[in-house]
């Protein structure tokens, strides 16, 4: 579970309880602003949502009470939330959050086995799609598979005579959906990647001696009884990262196909349908209900994360 | 070294040795599939007219032109508003989110780590739990609360909305909590005031994460499209990611490379900042453990 610093309670002297007031106060002052922007960014804009989950609201006219009705539509009447949004967005998550993270410790892993000038070299490399912005990354894809002549894929298939007709690798179901994976996969090396070959470059050399003399005797035993043992607060932090970005990704598949929705819902994931609903029919209610049911969704896999590399409460 | 059986494991090795070409052997292919993409991207941003058209296409540009640069210089937006404007307004953008993002971040990590209140431990695990969120879920309440405090159609909804970076606030957290106590004893012994100990003992010992927090938001803050399409309706007001990305959107063959041009200017200094801060990002990530 989370542990923080501990804060040891403990009867205090007058001039302690003096001392931990002006402390008191000075913290105030240090935690104000970031205290006002997250309350009105992050904290208020959540409550807003969990509120108007339980409203009809077009923008236009004031919210209406809606009790459960926006959640028990979402249950009983959205086909396509049910039939394509909830399983694309499941597969996704799951291929892109822990799919990517394995990646990311193995190739942070691999990394720390060789010297360290290539090392940098070459974790630049797999950092290097973390650093592009969306709009680089949609253009860069779409040139690639574009469902013409013009792009890469098409033209090098066309030239060696695989195919007679361009192949719409963005605009039809059948393909839309891992052409998603393979550019989500290909940008998962975020954050979470830097931060496990922090951790593993960091663990003292010395435990893999004493463990050598312990009898462990091959690099896969290194791993499961030193390393991930030794970096499982970067593992945690990684997984976290990993887990977010998987279900922040929504745009991709939009930018991809330039539409949304995506052909034939295909590639149809949940903050697809969020804006679907919020920018496109105006229904702010029931968008507002399906924002809930995506943080749930996020807090259940940060939750299982925890339960998998949190150290337990002793 | 203790046997010959060790050496071979070793992490983070100062020498080559022959057992190390099978990582070689890995790493080159998922490099090359990393890189190779963004060597064509900007390959094709190079590439005239004619050869952007050529069948089969060439994969290195053969007669590199600027003139999918000089395009992007030169055309304005559909009002009229030139290019040099929505580069001056992000560049103040950016230089002014990086800055306040930077204060208020160590402020609160140096308030969070070192000053005893009661509330501390649930502040952490809000701000913990709060890197879970997902900004996405949020936009339409997000949009309210900018249309409520009267930020809409404002140059300060490019930069209000981004200065509270929870995972920000964590990193830099982590590492101030490597600052000892004992240091900033002694520095108020000596009767440096508040301001004067984080000024002069705090933050110069924990730049590392401020770079990385500087890094973070320049990323977020440089590409970011959102503020200008959702919270601002002046075209004057938007930003150059927005003008670029809408250069880049469509998918229209003629602005291929036009978009490609416009991609790889937003992405080349995200590229160069990091690379010139790789080493201070790599020591505050080996804080970042969540325990």
């Amino acid at each position: 579970m989370i542990k923080t610093t501990p804060y040891v309670k403990q009867r205090k002297s007058y001039g302690d309880r003096v001392r931990t007031m002006g402390d008191g106060m000075h913290a105030l002052f240090l935690l104000l602003p970031y205290g006002i922007l997250f309350s009105m960014f992050i904290a208020i804009p959540t409550a807003i949502a969990i509120f108007l989950s339980f409203t009809y609201f077009d923008l236009v006219q004031m919210p209406t009470f809606a009790g459960l009705n926006n959640y028990i539509a979402l249950l009983t009447q959205d086909g396509i939330f049910f039939r394509n949004v909830l399983p694309n967005t499941l597969q996704f998550a799951i291929i892109v959050g822990p799919g990517g993270y394995v990646i990311s410790f193995i190739m942070a892993w691999i990394l720390a086995q060789i010297q360290k000038v290539p090392r940098t070299v070459f974790a630049l490399c797999l950092f290097m799609p973390s650093l592009a912005p969306g709009v680089f990354v949609g253009t860069l894809w779409v040139t690639i598979f574009s469902g013409n002549q013009y792009g890469f894929v098409n033209a090098m298939l066309l030239n060696w005579d695989l195919i007679d007709q361009p192949i719409q690798f963005l605009q039809s179901a059948d393909h839309i959906m891992w052409v998603m994976l393979l550019v989500s996969l290909w940008s998962a090396m975020g954050l979470g990647f830097l931060a496990m070959l922090a951790g593993i470059l960091n663990i003292n050399e010395e435990l893999y001696e004493a463990a050598y003399i312990d009898g462990i005797r091959n690099r896969f035993q290194e791993i499961i009884y030193i390393t991930i043992p030794s970096v499982k607060p970067q593992m945690l932090f990684g997984a976290v990262m990993a887990i977010v970005g998987a279900f922040n990704a929504g745009g991709i598949g939009v930018a991809l196909s330039g539409a949304n929705p995506t052909p034939q819902y295909a590639g149809q994931l949940i903050t697809n349908h969020i804006e679907d609903f919020a920018f496109i029919r105006y229904e702010m209610g029931y968008a507002a209900a399906v924002s809930v049911v995506l943080l749930c969704m996020v807090w259940v896999f940060s939750k299982l994360a925890y339960k998998f590399f949190g150290e337990r409460e002793s | 070294m203790l046997n010959s059986g060790f050496q071979g494991t070793k992490i983070n090795p100062s020498r080559f040795h022959r057992s190390q070409l099978k990582f070689y052997l890995i790493l080159i292919p998922i490099s090359l599939f990393m890189v190779l993409p963004v060597v064509f991207i900007v390959s094709q941003a190079f590439k005239p007219i004619d050869e952007l058209f050529r069948f089969p296409p060439t994969f290195i540009v053969e007669r590199p032109t600027l003139a999918n640069f000089r395009h992007i210089m030169r055309v304005a937006s559909g009002t009229g508003v030139p290019m040099s404007r929505f580069l001056v307004n992000t560049v103040i953008v950016t230089a002014v989110t990086c800055f306040l993002t930077i204060i208020i971040t160590a402020m609160t990590a140096y308030g969070l780590s070192k000053k005893k209140f009661k509330i501390k431990n649930g502040l952490l695990k809000l701000n913990q739990a709060a890197l879970m969120f997902v900004p996405a879920a949020v936009g339409i309440p997000r949009y309210l609360v900018i249309v409520g405090s009267g930020l809409n159609n404002n140059f300060l909804a490019h930069i209000i909305p981004f200065l509270a970076m929870p995972v920000g606030l964590f990193l830099v957290k982590q590492f101030v909590d490597q600052v000892p106590d004992e240091l900033i004893e002694a520095a108020r012994m000596d009767g440096a005031g508040e301001i004067k100990v984080m000024w002069r003992i705090v933050f110069p010992l924990i730049k590392p994460a401020l770079a990385t927090v500087t890094i973070l938001t320049f990323q977020a803050v440089w590409g970011a499209m959102e503020s200008s399409t959702m919270f601002v309706e002046d075209d004057t007001l938007r930003t150059f990611a927005f003008y670029l990305g809408n250069l880049a959107i469509g998918g229209n063959p003629v602005m291929a490379g036009v978009g490609a041009a416009a991609g790889v200017i937003m992405f080349v200094p995200n590229l160069v900042i990091f690379i010139a801060m790789q080493s201070r990002v790599m020591s505050t990530m080996s804080h970042s453990g969540i325990k």
